[in-house]
């Protein structure tokens, strides 16, 4: 029993469906991957699963728990973050601001969960008192992805995490990621930079016009030929 | 001889656009709410003042008719808050009513800004049932703080400056909620949830903010800043429901000069107005006598808008800004 399924998702919006008949699951302390041409329906399967998009057919699950007609803000409660591609942090408020917002369902003291926020990602605590809409690109990332771990999620989801950073941004975000999943939370993330994002995955998705084409694990469709061959552009 | 001119400065100017920009400061920190966290120029902002300050004078009417005073404060500043809880009451009932229904079709803002007008209509045919359309006289407490004669006794020069109590009230009321408001919106979770609210809304109910309750507190504080602005202008001016008809225009232009959906902006943008009006309708006759000699100007009251067109003032600015700096001093979100 994995801990968040979707199955069998079918939805889009007005009268088109993005989503035929896509599945996706990950577990506790695992990465899954979700890659995939543009237009295949990968952040809109991000959405589905948050809720932000009604489904027509299928049933998303967690933890055994049938969530599919909750409001994003109610799988909130249920233990889900969600990292939106853009506008992931409140521009007008400060870094330190915007993880005490990332913790308000959270009505205990949040001291401790930020400190250990501050120890992920060392930057945001020397900008603490800063603007969050001044920081460059990759710092904002990490404000956003700090954000999102301020509830104590059970399920983070990031929509593309290093779409615009530096490589060098990036290598260091995976790393942080893979830090996240060990201590036994799920990471279910869409990325556009498949085969650094694979490496990394216990857990991949490969979506085509909203459909899985391949679904294994990272390292198997690393090696898999055809995935190399179509979506990887390596031999 | 240069402060008989300056005490005249301050007597006609100084003064009365203190009080006056308190008032218009408070109105548009409402606007401005409203449309930083719900996203609609409220045009019944200027009945929600008035309907809250209707509350606070029959109370006050009430409290007289008992007995009760708190001389030599004026007797509406107990019954204010009888007058806050009624406009929040109507705030919420309106939301209820009318604009929830509107942010759940996910209205265009043209749309919101003419359910705010039938909003306004509505509220004023309301409160000219209840307490009719004439002048209403409610302020007991005593009229000056310093008398103009008085003043000149103790500094022996011709210019008097007189300032009355309810001038006073004002400023002082208008600092402290003012500095209330910006506590609550700096410092506190329900505050910075506001904030975050009006910043980025998905990203809001992604962090697990409750929308309802943003818009309910949004309400409840807008009514509240509404009463006490409509009160103090009423104290001021006397309560008249078709003066906070015209209310509206400057209020909005406070909020649009300062930065519409920036708290600060909206407090600078009220004393911009409010001290734009009255430099522009003031007379400077006696000020250029004492300057220059009696006559220097020939016969003119050297004015140099007459008080009839005060309100040309804040639609003069209000065109100049958005052509000029559309998002405000204060760079609000721009209409």
């Amino acid at each position: 029993m994995t801990f968040m399924t979707g199955e069998n998702m079918v939805g889009g919006y007005g009268s088109a469906n993005i989503l035929n008949c896509c599945s996706i699951f990950v577990d506790l302390g695992e990465i899954a991957v979700v890659v995939g041409p543009n237009g295949a329906g990968k952040s809109t399967a991000m959405k589905a699963i948050f809720g932000m998009l009604n489904l027509r057919g299928g049933k998303i699950s967690i933890g055994g728990e049938d969530i599919t007609a909750l409001a994003p803000f109610e799988r909130v409660n249920k233990g889900m973050a969600f990292v939106p591609q853009t506008h992931n942090v409140f521009t007008s408020m400060t870094v330190e601001e915007n993880l005490e917002m990332g913790a308000f369902i959270n009505s205990g003291p949040i001291a401790g969960i930020m400190e250990q926020i501050y120890d992920l990602f060392p930057v945001l605590k020397e900008k603490r008192h800063q603007c969050a809409g001044e920081l460059s690109g990759g710092q904002r990332q990490q404000v956003a992805v700090g954000r999102a771990l301020m509830t104590e999620p059970k399920l983070l989801m990031l929509d593309e995490p290093t779409a615009g950073v530096s490589p060098i941004v990036m290598d260091e975000l995976f790393d942080r990621i893979i830090e996240v999943a060990r201590t036994g939370i799920a990471v279910l993330m869409v990325e556009q930079n498949a085969k650094q994002a694979l490496a990394i995955a216990d857990q991949g998705f490969v979506l085509v016009e909203g459909e899985n084409r391949y679904t294994d694990s990272g390292t198997a469709l690393l090696r898999n030929a055809d995935v190399r061959k179509a979506f990887l552009g390596t031999n | 001889m240069l402060l008989n001119p300056l005490v005249l400065l301050a007597n006609f100017i100084l003064v009365p656009g203190l009080a006056y920009g308190s008032q218009l400061a408070l109105g548009a920190l409402g606007v401005t709410m409203v449309y930083a966290v719900l996203n609609f120029s409220n045009f019944s902002h200027g009945e929600v003042m008035s309907f809250g300050a209707m509350v606070t004078i029959l109370a006050t009417y009430w409290l007289q008719s008992i007995g009760l005073s708190i001389s030599p404060l004026p007797t509406a500043l107990l019954a204010l808050p009888v007058g806050i809880l009624g406009s929040i009451g109507l705030c919420l009932f309106l939301d209820r009513l009318v604009f929830r229904f509107y942010r759940h079709q996910r209205a265009s803002s043209v749309t919101y800004l003419i359910v705010s007008i039938g909003v306004m209509f509505v509220i004023g045919g309301l409160i000219r049932f209840i307490i009719g359309p004439d002048d209403q006289n409610f302020n007991d407490g005593d009229r000056f703080l310093l008398k103009a004669r008085e003043f000149k006794q103790m500094s022996g020069l011709s210019e008097g400056l007189a300032i009355k109590s309810s001038q006073a009230i004002t400023v002082v009321t208008a600092f402290i909620v003012v500095a209330a408001v910006f506590w609550f919106l700096n410092k506190t979770r329900t505050g910075k949830s506001m904030r975050a609210y009006s910043d980025n809304q998905d990203l809001a109910l992604l962090s697990g903010i409750n929308p309802d309750r943003v818009v309910n507190i949004t309400w409840i504080i807008t009514a509240g800043l509404a009463a006490v602005a409509g009160t103090l202008y009423g104290l001021d001016k006397s309560y008249k429901p078709l003066v906070y008809l015209h209310l509206v225009l400057p209020i909005f232009a406070a909020a649009i000069v300062g930065g519409v959906g920036n708290p600060l902006g909206a407090i600078v943008g009220g004393f911009v107005i409010a001290f734009s009006e009255l430099v522009l309708t003031f007379a400077y006759k006696k000020v250029a006598a004492y300057l220059f000699g009696e006559g220097f100007f020939g016969d003119g009251l050297l004015q140099i808008l007459s008080t009839d067109y005060k309100f040309a003032v804040s639609f003069m600015i209000l065109v100049v800004v958005l052509l000029v700096k559309p998002t405000g001093i204060f760079s609000g979100k721009s209409l």
